[in-house]
């Protein structure tokens, strides 16, 4: 599904991946975890495109396609899905427009049906069910005045309508209490499937006692330096990341 | 970028067109008016009107409050009168000047009998002459008039003298005089009592001289319970000069009549980079709600021009009267614009809105200045502002100047600002959710303006939207 070959990224010529590689088959759910200002959000915003992070080395081949070369919202076309660590503001727009233009565009692009608004209308409600928001949030402007915990199910919830095959998700559980964690959990379990691979970005555990990874991943200096299962989150939970950087690494089944 | 994006956001309205014109030479003298009356036939009260102006602008100064900055213009180095040749009379606009058909072709604005825009009519000003309205026999079989000032003041003369400078006077302010003293053609528009004008009318305004000021005049007449949407638009040539435009526009609402105002201005706002050239937009436009329940709204999209400087006002004179003010300015590059309204509150139960929306990006200046006035006698008078900046980039810069002067205990006046930013990551965000980043921009704009927006006939509306989409593509991120 997903391929990163020798990942070199730059912001203001500052390079932060300096030779990522990592493999996600179809159906897999994979986490990366690493300390700050490892290139945790770096990968998830160069995966998705974001204009100010530039590639100066390597390549993401996607179902076959280059996405390097793609503008945002085309690797999105695709079924690329990112979650925000912060997800934006904007006036002026209601949650109900976006996210039906949002869904317009991209059936419009993946050469499906445009739904009416009735039927999209109906389609929001069961998503917004799952994902426990009152139908206010239909009508308020989009993530303007939520919570941080609204915010983050209002990605969710994006997520549930755009049918990604490949969702990265940035710390969608930072900040979230104990509730809104198990209702995040929820929305990311109801869309896994064997089709579908999600990679997780987190600096905690916890998620992991909700959602059972495939593979968890070690990112320090901008490269993957350990590879495990979910035993490696809980070590790293009780021993912190000092026991990789001391230039051992981890062999347990790498990928 | 994409180059093609790059082409898409130039001015797509800066050629010029070769025709033969007949000019005054330049420079401002008695007798450059008393030339521009003898050229237009005109009967003596309009001399005399021209040359009282004309003494008044001679007292006054130009005034200098305004936020924006422009070196000063020399009155003396301009031509205040530029036609097209004209063989003979023309039956209908087909027997324009090919030329002159094709630049309102290429401006979207076609002319000939077929292509005309459904159920608009349309009159058109090229440089300081009228040549000529579309739609004339519908118009008049409800009884409209729709025509060239010029033509007015030979068919309708009473109605000129009465109503022009009744609500801008001649010694208003330093550019409604020069316009009364030099104005060469515009629009005038009569709709009688009872009548609900059968189509929108509107008004194309074309500088093509690159030496020529524009001063049109434009008169609007709304008698007793009658109803007239108007829409006006604007393009210039892109000149390495400054080209001055100092209009006048005076509307005058009777009893339960309605005028609705639209401007779309879109002239030559100079080179984006240096700032060299466009036009400087100084602009007088009032309107009178003289009658019982008249009401007057104005929507404006200002997009172009190097130099805005206009206050599209209303005089609430009859009881429960209604003004409206809906503004859309948009400056980029080295754009100025300092633009708002007066709403001026005389009558009892009087009601005004006032929605602005200032867009600014690159190294331009966007100012908002509005003022609210309450009599001592508008009893129940009631005002609604609200005025939102968004700021794109981080050298542009937006001021708001509200004045609110309040005579009357009674009356209501409220008043709403914010101001928000378009930045790369909103564009990113929308983007990663499928949207492309021309209709990202055109999400965001559209958010931001829609409470203007809705108020254009729809036809201008989509243009307009389109017009603020491509303005802006170069400025983001």
């Amino acid at each position: 599904m997903l391929e990163i070959i020798n990942l070199h990224a730059s912001i203001e010529d500052k390079p932060i991946l300096r030779g990522m590689n990592l493999t996600i088959r179809p159906g897999e759910i994979h986490v990366v975890m690493g300390p700050n200002g490892a290139g945790k959000s770096t990968l998830a915003n160069v995966l998705a495109g974001h204009p100010s992070y530039e590639v100066t080395e390597g390549e993401i081949l996607f179902q076959g396609k280059n996405l390097v070369e793609l503008e945002p919202e085309e690797r999105a076309h695709l079924g690329v899905f990112l979650s925000f660590q912060y997800p934006i503001e904007i006036a002026g727009i209601s949650n109900f427009q976006f996210l039906y233009s949002s869904t317009c565009a991209m059936n419009k692009a993946r050469g499906l049906a445009i739904p009416t608004e009735e039927e999209f209308s109906k389609k929001l409600d069961e998503a917004m069910a799952l994902m426990d928001m009152k139908s206010e949030f239909k009508y308020r402007n989009l993530n303007e005045g939520f919570s941080g915990g609204e915010k983050k199910r209002n990605e969710i919830l994006q997520m549930l309508l755009l049918e990604p095959r490949f969702a990265i998700l940035d710390e969608t559980d930072s900040g979230l209490d104990i509730d809104a964690m198990r209702i995040v959990a929820k929305g990311i379990n109801s869309i896994a499937s064997p089709e579908r691979s999600l990679l997780l970005i987190t600096h905690y555990q916890r998620l992991l006692d909700y959602i059972r990874p495939d593979f968890v991943h070690v990112a320090i200096d901008g490269k993957i330096v350990a590879t495990g299962g979910p035993e490696l989150a809980l070590r790293l939970e009780k021993e912190g990341y000092d026991f990789l950087s001391q230039g051992q690494v981890y062999e347990d089944s790498l990928v | 970028m994409t180059t093609q994006e790059m082409f898409s956001t130039e001015y797509k309205y800066g050629f010029s067109t070769e025709v033969e014109t007949e000019s005054l030479p330049k420079g401002l003298s008695e007798e450059t008016i008393r030339a521009i009356s003898q050229k237009k036939n005109e009967p003596s009260f309009m001399l005399e009107f021209r040359l009282k102006a004309f003494r008044k602008w001679l007292e006054m100064k130009e005034p200098t409050w305004a936020a924006v900055k422009y070196p000063p213009i020399d009155y003396q180095d301009i031509t205040y009168y530029s036609a097209p040749k004209k063989k003979q009379t023309l039956e209908s606009l087909d027997e324009l000047d090919p030329e002159i058909l094709k630049t309102f072709e290429r401006l979207g604005i076609p002319l000939d009998e077929q292509k005309r825009l459904a159920n608009v009519a349309v009159d058109v000003v090229f440089d300081s002459v009228s040549l000529g309205t579309t739609f004339q026999k519908k118009l008049q079989e409800a009884g409209v008039v729709l025509c060239s000032i010029s033509e007015a003041v030979q068919k309708y003369p009473e109605l000129v003298e009465k109503y022009l400078g009744s609500v801008v006077p001649i010694g208003d302010n330093y550019f409604s005089a020069l316009n009364s003293a030099v104005f060469s053609d515009g629009s005038f528009v009569y709709v009688p009592k009872g009548v609900r004008c059968p189509m929108e009318l509107s008004t194309y305004f074309r500088i093509n001289d690159k030496q020529s000021g524009q001063f049109e005049r434009t008169l609007i007449i709304a008698e007793e319970g009658s109803y007239v949407s108007y829409l006006e638009g604007c393009t210039a040539p892109a000149y390495d000069n400054n080209q001055l435009h100092a209009a006048v526009v005076e509307l005058v609402a009777l009893d339960h009549a309605e005028i609705k105002y639209a401007t779309v201005q879109n002239w030559y706002s100079g080179d984006p980079k240096t700032g060299v050239g466009g036009i400087y937009n100084f602009v007088v436009k009032r309107g009178r709600c003289a009658g019982f329940r008249s009401k007057i709204s104005w929507t404006q999209v200002e997009a172009g021009a190097a130099i805005t400087w206009k206050y599209p006002s209303c005089i609430l004179q009859g009881d429960e009267s209604v003004g409206e003010f809906y503004s859309v300015a948009l400056t980029n590059g080295h754009m100025q614009a300092d633009t708002g309204t007066r709403m001026v509150h005389l009558g009892k139960n009087t009601k005004s809105t006032i929605i602005s929306k200032g867009i600014s990006a690159d190294k331009a200046k966007n100012t908002y200045r509005g003022l609210v006035k309450i009599a001592p006698r508008a009893t129940g008078a009631r005002n609604y502002t609200q005025c939102d900046s968004m700021l794109v980039g981080d050298e542009c810069c937006a001021n708001t100047f509200p004045y609110i002067e309040v005579g009357n205990a009674t009356s209501q006046v409220e008043h709403e600002a914010s101001t928000s930013k378009m930045n790369e990551q909103q564009l990113f965000y929308l983007q990663t959710r499928g949207i492309s980043r021309e209709d990202a921009i055109n999400t965001i704009v559209n958010g931001f303006c829609k409470d203007v927006i809705k108020e254009l006939p729809l036809e201008f509306a989509v243009e307009a939207q389109k017009l603020l989409t491509l303005k802006l593509e170069n400025s983001v991120g």
